[in-house]
């Protein structure tokens, strides 16, 4: 099957005052059509700036290196020009993001909002776009949509306005959505609804999710494979099923033991020890290697390749060619 | 509290507009203040049959229909233009603080009544209450037009400071003061005033541009500083007949007001700059 | 509304306050009698208590009643002003037109350009007009245009030779071209504080995250720039129009006085070389109910433009 969204050898470098920083230093992945990718990392790892680059988002003075590819079902995306790559945002790829209150344009009704998404890349009447948005509100799963049609951001709660942005997003029919940490600025019970949400209509449309996250607990049973990301590097790689069953490489080990869980006995939480260091200065060799538990001598000289640790399963880790541990 | 105020002055001259504008004022004072013992004695009886001269020898900004060095007058009127600026301003600096930080220690009726009053004068536009002052005094001597100006400018900066008082009053170090047994004028003068210098300075240095504009149209207009001492606004007043025939003698003088005004605006935004870094 | 109560005590407080004989300023340099002299301080309620001279000004105040004029004795000052306040208006309403135009046009540039040539260029210009002396920026413009080109007139409202017989369009025409140096003489020493707020506003809402989803959901960026972040944008600078109305009505006074522009500055200069109190409170109370509105305005703007103002 070929896939959707295929990304090579993705470098994307900052000029800062201190020096040049490689916040995303070769990153490739792909997203087959109607799957779900979760990419998974803490803060600072790079992976909204992946995000962004999709869509040649990234803010100045950030810069995608060339030598990088992105390709939509063969597009080549860092070479369309402007009106071609207006003609992907939204309507073949399509981005939520992580705070609704400050994603949503204050002074627009859900209706305006919605309806300018649509006919973005439509030609249709204004009245015909507030019935699409109308129903794409009822199709977001939110109750009394007629009245909510006029209300403005500020006068709904957190998950509705999440919903908001979904529904916005699905105006014109994308192939892949990007979900960049959708429900970190909200309730528990609500994160449960939205993700839910996600699952519905990716089921119901056949599109694809790349979901962004820090959070691995949100992924297990609704991802098809897993990315961890970790210092502007994919670390590890694998189906969902087989990540958890055999997490191999040590950062997503430690991951793992750092999350808290509510059955089994009770156990200290484990850090990772250390530290996420500055892109700008990234550590020589393995880039994880001061913080790893498992670390080998060549570790700190040889910066390891994606080796194969099982079936559809990578990771860059000495410990692969070592057998796995 | 001269140490963070030292600390804000040097931050201000780090950007390059801001030490355009420190150089300028402090060219500008010194040679104001300076240049008279260099240049020609300006009471020195001039050829007043000559009248009007152009810049050339010996009157590099000309001279003036009464045969008198321009450059010499711009420099007396710089004398007393910014002086009157500078005590201008000194005043209503203090003026502000006082009945803003009264009025933000104490609160209650006393806020409510002040701030009532500040309302009130805001919303009438500065110049006309100096009109209305001003047109008391037949011959109005200096230090009442320095009165005048700095009454009437204190209004803002009491809002500043009373903002800023507020804000602290509850803050801990003035809890701890107050329960080691400090007295309300110890707290404001020790622990309070400190932290609103920077604010102040601010106010103060891009209040003195307004009151050089301010001033120098009260004497275009005749109201101002009155002759014989010279003034830019009554030099340009002066000059209006020769408009066509000397434009030396209107160009001068304006063109002094607006370099100063330009370098203390330029060198108040750098202040405020370095006290606020957000906003740029 | 007590705002102007307060304003309307202060300014009657300053002219009592004021030292010597009020009859004596009252008279100025002219000989009076000692009927006239009777009359006069009957009429202004001089030898009456202060607070029934407050009482009876307000009063006549609410009424209308500002007082007379005393250099144009025995015109009421309320008159006086009515006469003035339409080429007050016209100016004043052109300017604000001019400034608040030009100067978020400018400003959305300089926000678009920033760091650019243009932004720094535009930023050193305005900043420079802004220290310009107005009255001084007035004479010089009257100088190069008037006189020299020939090509504007720097006096007055209107041409006094145009004939009676004259067409409604070419008056129209005449008052426009008058109109022209006052108007951009105020405009350009004030147009600096508009552009500034403009672009710190736009530049910060430019960073927004809702700019950058618009931008991801494919909108054109002209769409992006107006109708989502300039949109945004706008609220600092409505409430600079309530800020500027006291400075732009100050300005007015010298730029009225160099263009012989008969408008309410032109009116108060005179009326303070005249030492005609009457008319420089009535011209100052006027002045600040019109700066209270423009206060009001803003508040209004904000209400219509912002639905999180609304609904508080």
């Amino acid at each position: 099957m070929t896939a959707l969204l295929e990304v090579e050898d993705l470098r994307i470098t900052f000029a800062t005052r201190s020096g040049t920083s490689h916040p995303v230093d070769g990153v490739s992945f792909s997203v087959a059509r109607g799957e779900l990718l979760a990419l998974v990392g803490e803060s600072g790892c790079g992976k909204s700036l992946t995000a962004l680059a999709l869509l040649r988002l990234i803010p100045p003075p950030g810069q995608i290196v060339p030598g990088s590819a992105i390709r939509l079902e063969g597009t080549d995306v860092l070479a369309l020009g402007a009106a071609e790559l207006r003609s992907i945002r939204g309507r073949r790829i399509g981005m939520i993001f992580q705070d609704p209150m400050t994603s949503l344009n204050p002074v627009f009704t859900v209706a305006d909002q919605i309806s300018e998404s649509v006919r973005a890349h439509q030609r249709v009447s204004k009245s015909a776009a507030r019935v699409r948005a109308l129903e794409l509100l009822q199709e977001v799963g939110i109750p009394d949509p007629v009245e909510r049609l006029d209300n403005y951001p500020h006068q709904m709660s957190g998950g509705m306005r999440q919903r908001v942005m979904i529904a916005i997003a699905l105006a014109s029919e994308p192939e892949l959505l990007i979900a960049d940490e959708p429900t970190t600025a909200l309730d528990v019970t609500v994160q449960a609804q939205i993700l839910e949400l996600l699952d519905r209509l990716r089921a119901a449309r056949g599109m694809a999710i790349l979901l962004i996250t820090h959070d691995l607990g949100i992924v297990a049973g609704r991802a098809d494979r897993v990315a961890v990301m970790y210092a502007g590097r994919l670390v590890e790689e694998a189906t969902t099923a087989e990540l958890f069953a055999r997490p191999s490489h040590p950062y997503t080990k430690g991951l793992l033991a750092s999350v808290p869980r509510i059955t089994g006995a009770v156990t200290r939480l484990q850090p990772i020890a250390g530290t996420v260091p500055a892109p700008t200065a990234w550590p020589a060799g393995c880039r994880f290697h001061p913080r790893c538990p498992a670390s080998l001598p060549r570790c700190a000289d040889d910066d390891p390749p994606a080796l194969a640790v099982g079936d559809s399963h990578r990771m860059r880790c000495w410990l692969a060619a070592s057998g796995p541990s | 509290m001269t140490g963070s105020l030292w600390r804000l002055l040097l931050r201000a001259l780090t950007s390059p507009s801001g030490r355009l504008g420190a150089i300028v004022i402090a060219l500008l004072t010194l040679f104001v203040f300076v240049a008279p013992w260099l240049l020609p004695d300006p009471s020195a009886m001039p050829d007043l049959l000559a009248g009007a001269l152009p810049p050339g020898a010996g009157h590099p900004f000309g001279t003036d229909q009464l045969n008198r060095d321009v450059l010499s007058r711009v420099v007396s009127g710089g004398q007393i233009s910014l002086s009157v600026a500078g005590l201008a301003v000194l005043l209503a600096v203090t003026l502000g603080a006082l009945v803003g930080g009264l009025a933000g220690f104490y609160g209650g009726w006393l806020d409510s009544a002040l701030m009532r009053l500040v309302d009130g004068a805001l919303a009438i536009p500065r110049l006309f209450l100096l009109l209305l002052l001003v047109a008391v005094w037949e011959q109005m001597p200096l230090g009442a037009l320095v009165l005048v100006l700095g009454a009437t400018g204190w209004f803002a900066t009491s809002r500043i400071v009373r903002g800023e008082v507020l804000r602290l009053r509850s803050a801990e170090f003035v809890l701890a003061a107050t329960a080691l047994g400090a007295g309300p004028g110890r707290i404001i003068l020790r622990h309070l005033l400190p932290n609103v210098a920077g604010p102040l300075l601010v106010a103060a240095t891009l209040g003195v541009g307004d009151v050089i504009l301010l001033e120098a149209g009260l004497s275009y207009l005749g109201i101002g500083v009155r002759p014989p001492t010279p003034s830019w606004g009554s030099m340009i007043l002066d000059a209006r007949p020769l408009l066509t025939t000397a434009p030396w003698t209107s160009i001068f003088p304006g063109l002094a007001i607006a370099i100063t005004v330009l370098a203390v605006n330029l060198f108040g935004d750098a202040l405020r700059g370095a006290l606020d870094p957000r906003s740029a | 509304m007590l705002t102007f109560l307060v304003i309307t005590v202060l300014l009657f407080i300053l002219m009592r306050l004021t030292p010597g004989d009020p009859l004596q300023r009252l008279a100025g340099d002219r000989q009076v009698s000692a009927e006239e002299a009777a009359a006069l301080r009957q009429r202004f309620g001089i030898d009456q208590p202060i607070a029934t001279q407050f009482r009876a000004f307000v009063t006549g105040a609410l009424a209308g009643d500002l007082g007379v004029s005393i250099e144009h004795y025995p015109m009421p000052v309320s008159t006086l002003l009515v006469s003035r306040l339409p080429a007050s208006l016209l100016l004043g309403g052109t300017v604000l037109l001019l400034t608040f135009g030009f100067g978020i046009a400018l400003g959305v540039l300089q926000a678009v350009h920033r760091g650019r040539r243009l932004d720094r260029w535009l930023t050193r210009a305005s900043l420079t007009l802004y220290a310009m002396p107005s009255f001084w920026l007035g004479l010089v413009l009257a100088w190069y245009f008037g006189i020299r080109l020939h090509l504007l007139p720097v006096a007055q409202m209107h041409d006094p030779l145009l004939g009676a017989d004259a067409s409604w369009l070419v008056r129209v025409g005449d008052v426009v071209r008058h109109l022209i140096l006052p108007a951009v003489t105020l405009t350009a020493v004030s147009i600096a504080a508009v552009m500034h707020y403009q672009r710190t506003a736009l530049l910060e809402v430019l960073r927004l995250d809702f700019v950058l989803a618009a931008r991801a959901r494919g909108l054109p960026e002209r769409q992006v720039l107006w109708r989502h972040a300039w949109r945004n944008a706008l609220f600092p600078v409505v409430g600079l129009f309530g800020l500027w109305l006291p400075i732009l009505v100050s300005g007015s006074v010298f730029v009225e006085q160099v263009f012989n522009w008969p408008g309410l500055g032109h009116l108060a200069a005179d009326a303070v070389s005249a030492r005609d109190y009457p008319v420089i409170l009535g011209t100052a109370m006027l002045v600040s109910a019109q700066v209270l509105l423009g206060g009001v305005l803003a508040d209004l703007a904000y209400y219509t433009l912002d639905p999180r103002v609304r609904h508080a």
